[in-house]
């Protein structure tokens, strides 16, 4: 059953409709490859009876003739920042361990009603707060590639860590991810596999643990753009039970796929030709244009002028909504609470939110307390509003003279656990090619184009017009076709 | 703008976050270092500039004013609501003593 593992999530829905192996089969192989790769630490728990009850599931509609779903028979990795109702939701947090929710998050509803299962809640950087899952509770999380002639654990990214590191291992056809800042594009590229965020709305963020509301969105994770397609068709949807959601229908991603970008422009900003960026990645970046020009496409030069500032007005706006959001872990209606002897409620709230989040949420949440505290906010929280405003702005502009736009997802390729650990800003520049379409809400993916001399792969990332998935995915598929990105890590765990 | 350690103190107190001394100490040029970093936004001219509040144009959606209006999220849920409760009580979510 070794080669089930190799299935993307079309070969598993297709084979399973038609009766090659059942879902059963699949969930099995699967299972089984999670339960053996505990050295990555991709998952913070395993939900075995979760994916064989839906595989029979579907295998039981499939002998009654039934139709079996979008997903139908596929198990996917689970983020472990979805509600998922009874099992243990923690965002990779001590303040949630044992957390168990009694409802389900609305995507991971959507995907079980499509068909899917699930092998088990994935790790993270805890609260989604990192670009290396380096600050998870429970452990880092190993990326299955290693630079070549070198034994060191090397990042899988995040903070869709777990996710990127089951799917690019093969011990998950597919998993969610969320993305605030780059967390389902950075972790994707440092894996050799595809991410797409959607537009801010397209998926419901209701019983999404929440890090920066206006920002978060979740999307899917997969080693096709077409299992990527399939995928957030069955995640996204209007939701009632959440505010931003967009209601709109569902477009029809995956049968209107379509490599052909004749008559499409695309766009080359040239404000991400950044000091320091690794030629490697440039170079890739230069392959890029080649072969969107080779699918059809003219490139065309264009200017987004106040990309340097994205990164630090997402540096006030995500830790000021995260220092809002958080500020519901208190110790009295779920998680943890730590009372010291003869403690008041004060003193409760303190010593609960000391000893259960960690470091890195610690500093986001001072930075976001301080931005938005009076005497401050102008300065710091309205000026990266206002900054937002003009990032935003000069998308559309640039939208005027193109269909869709191609930068590299990252300034470099994955780098060993524990490189960038004692300097927050470097980690933070992690992200300085994802984060302007995360301000201004735009669909963007990040598709595998090469390894690069080290034998660590490089992502190309596409940026659409505002519900142009489907733009994205077309020239995503055009990049994947020509790329033929088969390279696989090899296995150590 | 830089923050000095009784600074972040008053910031670890706002956000209801107990930290000791050395921490402290740890925190403050680290914050400091993001603090400096982000002061670049200050070089934007941005007069006449309305801050974003909505990314996507959308519009608040109103139910009907009625009770459980939605069945998706309608009330009558107590239980769930305290399932996860450090300390439920008599269907109530307890805490220490607030009033002497």
């Amino acid at each position: 059953m070794s080669d089930i593992l190799d299935l993307g999530v079309k070969d598993i829905r297709d084979g399973v409709a038609k009766g090659d192996f059942t879902a059963r089969e699949v969930a099995d192989a699967f299972n089984t490859a999670v339960a053996a790769a505990s050295e990555l630490n991709a998952f913070i728990v395993t939900t075995p009876d979760h994916a064989t009850a839906a595989a029979d599931a579907v295998d039981a509609r499939r002998e009654k003739g039934e139709d079996l779903g979008k997903m139908g028979g596929v198990p996917i990795g689970m983020k472990d920042l979805f509600a998922t109702k009874g099992v243990q939701t923690t965002a990779a947090s001590h303040i949630l361990e044992g957390f168990t929710p009694q409802y389900e998050s609305t995507v991971s509803q959507n995907l079980w009603d499509a068909g899917a299962g699930m092998l088990g809640k994935l790790n993270l950087d805890q609260f989604a707060m990192g670009s290396s899952n380096e600050t998870s509770y429970f452990g880092n999380v190993s990326s299955p590639w290693k630079k070549d002639g070198t034994n060191a654990a090397m990042s899988p990214g995040g903070s869709s860590g777990g996710s990127s590191s089951a799917v690019s291992a093969r011990i998950a056809p597919a998993a969610t991810g969320t993305d605030t800042g780059g967390s389902i594009r950075q972790p994707a590229a440092f894996t050799g596999i595809c991410g797409i965020k959607p537009t801010y709305g397209r998926c419901s963020r209701w019983g999404v643990v929440a890090f920066a509301s206006s920002l978060d969105q979740a999307g899917p994770m997969a080693r096709s753009v077409e299992d990527c397609a399939i995928m957030l068709e069955a995640m996204a949807g209007f939701d009632p039970k959440d505010s931003t959601s967009l209601q709109m229908d569902v477009p029809a991603w995956e049968a209107s796929l379509d490599a052909d970008l004749k008559g499409k422009k695309i766009g080359i900003p040239r404000e991400y030709r950044m000091d320091g960026t690794d030629e490697e990645i440039l170079k890739s970046w230069e392959q890029g244009k080649e072969w969107l020009r080779d699918a059809g496409a003219e490139i065309v030069d264009i200017s987004l002028p106040h990309t340097k500032y994205a990164l630090p007005a997402y540096y006030i706006v995500a830790p000021a909504e995260a220092s809002s959001n958080l500020a519901r872990y208190d110790g009295v209606r779920y998680g943890l609470r730590d009372l010291p002897d003869g403690a008041g409620l004060q003193d409760m709230y303190a010593a609960t939110r000391a000893a259960g989040f960690g470091d890195e949420v610690k500093r986001r949440i001072l930075i976001g307390t301080y931005v938005l505290s009076a005497g401050f906010y102008d300065a710091y929280y309205t000026q990266a509003q206002k900054i937002r405003t003009l990032i935003s702005q000069d998308f559309s502009a640039a939208f005027g003279e193109c269909d869709a736009i191609l930068a590299p997802t990252t300034p470099t390729a994955s780098f060993p656990l524990g490189e960038n650990q004692d300097d927050p800003l470097a980690m933070y520049l992690n992200d300085v090619f994802a984060v302007p379409a995360s301000l201004a809400g735009l669909p963007a993916m990040s598709v595998p184009a090469m390894l690069n001399a080290d034998g660590l792969p490089l992502g190309l990332q596409i940026v659409g017009k505002p519900f142009d998935e489907q733009g994205v995915l077309n020239a995503g598929l055009a990049i994947q076709q020509r790329a033929g990105f088969d390279a696989k890590p090899e296995k150590w765990w | 703008m830089s923050v000095t350690r009784e600074e972040v103190a008053k910031i670890a107190s706002l956000a209801r976050i107990k930290m000791g001394e050395d921490e402290l100490e740890r925190m403050v040029p680290e914050l400091n270092g993001i603090l400096a970093w982000v002061e670049q936004l200050g070089e934007v001219d941005c007069s006449g500039v309305e801050p974003m509040t909505a990314v996507i144009p959308n519009t608040l959606r109103l139910r009907d004013d009625v009770v459980d209006a939605d069945p998706k999220t309608a009330g009558g849920r107590r239980d769930d609501v305290l399932a996860n409760a450090p300390a439920a009580e008599h269907g109530f979510f307890g805490v220490p003593k607030v009033i002497e």
